[in-house]
């Protein structure tokens, strides 16, 4: 009990002193993250609106393929990433592991099917009362996925939220093709990971209290933009 | 494209038939309203007149060297809205139909004061009422100058006071030149609206006739039934 007080307080000065590192640790962490939910939300958003409007003879596979996908062990990618990157694999010329580029390839690929699997499970409830009123106006599949994405845009929100979650909570595969690299690759919950190995309880946790509040604020803001556009919209 | 023949329609699913050897044909001019008891098949035989659903067999013919089926609209029971304005809706209509972008908004304003919507136009189109969202639904079939505007229960839903102003709307676009094909089982509405009947029953057209001659004497003895037990609440 005596540590976790102790962790609190110092997550508390941490964040007081804005410590240089610790800021570029977070900032890291951000950057990372939110470029591997960009790319996820540029493949995943059209594969769940592919998965809702369009009807082709593996889709079912497919679906399913993506829904198991959700829940990749990250330590596997993070280790197909690097097979892939390291000097003799098939990308190594490119010199990319232990970078944060290697860091964004590893995340976006375990959230690709959350997005996807996610999204189409809300684009299909929207089809649902959709699909008759689309047809009847002459929509092709392109113009009513492109409609869907459009007019679920407030649940998608929260799709992507689930995406940044899991990225910036994982460890696993950042820590595999990033190598938590001081001032280079490390990010908040490598930073977790080797302070607590190292033994310094209180400060692994304070981060982990930040890592926290900072999913909570990008949850709030994401339930305050869902509220004002269902008040605004229906 | 008029007139529509439909020779032998039949639509069988998981073994029920629901659209039982229906032939029937539909002239331009007259408006033929579609009655008959719930689970007759009536909204079945509009979306199979609109090419929603295919028959399992007969045929669905359009004349006219295509056949085309571009210049029909349907009106839905329940209306479907997209999350954006009342105008917005109309709008997104045309731009489907590929009408020229510069032409949409002025065909869209003059759809919606026709169907006295013009005052809520920047209002976001699932916050309507129930009455002003099935004539907003009726001002985006309508923004389309449909040939032929098919209209699935449109009141079903609504109170008389919003009854009364759909209907007008719908003789509105009747007027500009728009064939129409409606279902309901309001006999009071099959009467002020219709000028033929056809008497739907169990998947089976049992009679085609003029409205004048339906009900003061229906031909069949279904239909005699029917709007015996239906007058006492009429």
């Amino acid at each position: 009990m005596n540590d976790l007080g102790q962790a609190f307080l110092q997550a508390v000065r941490l964040l007081g002193s804005a410590d240089a590192e610790l800021l570029a640790i977070v900032a890291l962490s951000l950057q990372v993250s939110i470029a591997a939910v960009v790319i996820a939300a540029l493949i995943g958003l059209p594969l769940g609106a592919a998965f809702t409007v369009t009807r082709f003879p593996a889709r079912r596979a497919l679906v399913v393929l993506c829904n198991s996908l959700m829940g990749l062990p990250p330590v596997v990618v993070g280790l197909l990433v690097y097979l892939l990157l390291s000097r003799a694999g098939p990308l190594g010329d490119y010199g990319l592991l232990f970078t944060p580029v290697a860091m964004v390839v590893a995340q976006t690929i375990l959230i690709v099917p959350i997005v996807g699997a996610l999204s189409h499970q809300v684009l299909e409830s929207a089809w649902e009362e959709y699909r008759e009123q689309l047809q009847s106006l002459g929509c092709g599949a392109w113009q009513a996925g492109v409609t869907l994405l459009w007019d679920a845009r407030s649940a998608l929100v929260t799709v992507l939220l689930a995406g940044l979650g899991r990225a910036t909570a994982e460890v696993g595969a950042v820590m595999i093709v990033g190598g938590n690299i001081d001032g280079v690759t490390r990010v908040m919950t490598t930073a977790i990971a080797l302070e607590t190995s190292k033994g310094d309880l209180p400060l692994a946790f304070a981060l982990g209290l930040i890592l926290i509040a900072l999913v909570l604020a990008m949850n709030a803001c994401a339930y305050v933009i869902k509220e004002a556009a269902k008040s605004r919209y229906g | 494209m008029l007139p529509l023949r439909l020779e032998k329609v039949c639509i069988t699913i998981s073994g029920q038939q629901i659209i039982d050897g229906v032939s029937a044909v539909f002239e331009a001019g007259p408006r033929s309203i579609i009655i008959g008891p719930n689970g007759a098949g009536k909204s079945m035989l509009l979306r199979l007149c609109h090419g929603l659903v295919s028959p399992s067999s007969g045929h669905v013919q359009w004349s006219g060297e295509s056949g085309s089926s571009s210049r029909q609209a349907m009106v839905f029971q329940r209306p479907v809205m997209l999350r954006r304005s009342a105008l917005a809706n109309v709008i997104y209509a045309l731009a489907v139909a590929s009408i020229p972008r510069a032409e949409r908004e002025p065909r869209a304003r003059a759809a919606m004061e026709r169907a006295g919507l013009l005052s809520i136009a920047e209002r976001p189109a699932r916050v309507l009422s129930g009455g002003e969202q099935q004539r907003l639904a009726l001002a985006r079939a309508g923004a389309l100058n449909p040939e032929v505007l098919f209209l699935d229960e449109p009141t079903a839903n609504l109170d008389p006071g919003a009854t009364r102003e759909v209907e007008a709307v719908i003789q509105a676009i009747h007027e500009g030149g728009a064939k129409i094909i409606m279902t309901t089982h309001n006999l009071g509405q099959a009467r002020r609206l219709g000028d033929e009947i056809l008497f739907l029953n169990q998947g089976r057209l049992a009679e085609h006739s003029d409205a004048a001659a339906f009900f003061p004497k229906p031909r069949s003895a279904e239909a005699n039934a029917f709007i015996r037990g239906e007058l006492p609440w009429d």
